[in-house]
């Protein structure tokens, strides 16, 4: 995407249809945005308010809404990283690198530099489901970055791990991120995740949820480490609009 | 009583096997002890059956009737497998095609395989391609069955990830599809040919055949030739214990290697 062009997201509507004694369920409504090119954005806002399914209709996973989406080129190079690490658990972690690739892809190359780099050397021949979960989640984002995405989509991808397991999966994100920016589109209801990671912060409003609040966050790379600093910010964002 | 000891893998399988071999021995005890309290004609003893097995080997008759039989197994075998795992994962896969043709499956899967053979050889006449036919109709609802609850378990999270990371159709059915319908064609498989080779003898012994291990017993039981009919039987037993532990249980613990 050497051009330029930001993501144009407009959804006008996404209901999901009456099932199992549930009634119908608006989840959008009228939520657009754009998100320029390498801009890391943060889509926050209570469950339920609709953000996962933001994220599966920007991926084409979800086509069944109203609206339509721009993601700025032809074909752009788009990427998923689940909230679950998605690997085949009958391959190993390496394998599951190159499988994710095309055979005979330069990109294979590199598989080895980025295991190497997440931490994963001596895992690497390991089957996920015998290495521990915060494993197989750097395995995930290996597999991510390793497609080398022009838009990267992020789905709540630390949730259920303990703290110091998610911040240092969050500080080897960043790392890589900034090693090689690239569009970030970030689900997440974790508030001080999303100011540490963020560029800008978008909140979705609980119910059919619309954009309620669009900011950018001010702390330079040294801030986000250090924790007064975020949770300063995390105030100057967040309590402006209290959460409802 | 004593105390339990930890075992080390090669104490557990050397338990294990002497187990066996005290089980079974206690067995063939029992049967000379009935042997000897009846007549000899109607149970004969351990000693009497392996002459007679020796004999048959000795003749080339035990061979060539086992390898024709083992032929008719592995054929009616392999489409049991491929027909019923087409079915099955055609109607796992699409829940239209489950409701029309379950009462189908229901319907042959409660289909006496008496009934299939008869009237197998009555439509298809007595030909080598009737027999493969009646043992493999009669395997393959109960491989559909199994590899339906497999193409109904198939991860929806895995094939949105294939389909985000462009595996394509050929990848996805190798890496993604496959694998997690192995421990559902494993299983199908080992009960598969318990099933089939029990139903190959009534099918030989039935259809007429001048060959196999079922024309082989179906001949001696014309004659009350008890010995006979216990050493075709033995032989068998051990043939399909060398598939199941030589073949099936390897494939098994293969396909089943990643898990935790």
């Amino acid at each position: 995407m050497e051009s330029g062009n930001p993501v144009r997201i407009r959804v006008k509507r996404k209901t999901f249809p009456a099932i199992g004694g549930r009634d119908e369920n608006t989840v959008l409504r009228d939520v657009s945005f754009e998100v320029s090119p390498r801009e890391f954005v943060v889509l926050t806002g209570p469950s339920g308010c609709g953000k996962s399914t933001l994220l599966n209709i920007v991926a084409g996973l979800d086509t069944d809404y109203e609206g339509d989406i721009d993601l700025g080129a032809a074909n752009p190079r788009m990427t998923f990283i689940f909230q679950t690490p998605r690997l085949l658990p009958w391959r190993t972690i390496r394998e599951n690198l190159m499988l994710s690739l095309p055979d005979g892809d330069p990109r294979q190359n590199n598989v080895d530099a980025i295991i190497d780099r997440v931490g994963l050397t001596e895992a690497k021949n390991a089957y996920p489901e015998r290495t521990s979960l915060g494993m197989q989640r750097r395995a995930a984002l290996a597999r991510g970055f390793i497609q080398e995405p022009d838009i990267l989509l992020m789905d709540e991808p630390f949730v259920s791990l303990d703290d110091p397991t998610a911040q240092g999966l969050r500080e080897l994100l960043v790392d890589l991120w900034n090693s090689r920016p690239t569009t970030v589109m970030f689900v997440t209801h974790d508030r001080t995740e999303a100011v540490m990671l963020g560029t800008r912060i978008l909140r979705l409003a609980a119910g059919s949820a619309s954009i309620k609040g669009d900011e950018g966050v001010r702390l330079s790379p040294s801030d986000r480490t250090q924790r007064d600093k975020v949770q300063a910010e995390l105030k100057r964002i967040f309590d402006s609009t209290p959460e409802t | 009583m004593l105390p339990a000891r930890k075992l080390s893998p090669a104490g557990a399988t050397a338990e294990r096997l002497l187990w066996t071999l005290a089980s079974l021995t206690t067995l063939v005890a029992l049967w000379s002890l009935a042997a000897m309290m009846s007549d000899s004609r109607h149970l004969p003893g351990p000693m009497k059956v392996l002459e007679v097995l020796g004999q048959e080997f000795a003749s080339g008759a035990l061979w060539s009737n086992m390898s024709i039989t083992l032929v008719r197994v592995a054929c009616a075998f392999f489409l049991a497998m491929l027909i019923g795992t087409m079915i099955g994962i055609a109607i796992g896969s699409y829940k239209r095609a489950d409701q029309f043709f379950d009462s189908w499956l229901v319907l042959f899967l409660n289909l006496p395989a008496l009934v299939i053979i008869a009237l197998s050889y009555v439509w298809l006449g007595t030909t080598e391609l009737t027999a493969i036919m009646a043992v493999a109709i009669n395997k393959i609802p109960n491989v559909a069955v199994q590899m339906r609850e497999g193409a109904r378990q198939l991860s929806r999270d895995l094939s949105e990830m294939a389909k985000l990371y462009n595996f394509g159709p050929w990848k996805t059915l190798r890496h993604v599809t496959l694998p997690q319908l192995a421990p559902f064609a494993a299983a199908a498989a080992r009960s598969g040919l318990a099933l089939v080779w029990k139903i190959v003898l009534v099918v030989e012994a039935l259809g007429g055949h001048a060959t196999g291990v079922g024309h082989q017993i179906h001949a001696a039981f014309g004659n009350y030739d008890v010995p006979t009919i216990l050493a075709y039987a033995l032989a068998f037993i051990v043939v399909i214990q060398i598939v199941e532990f030589g073949i099936l249980q390897p494939l098994q613990a293969r396909v089943m290697r990643w898990r935790r």
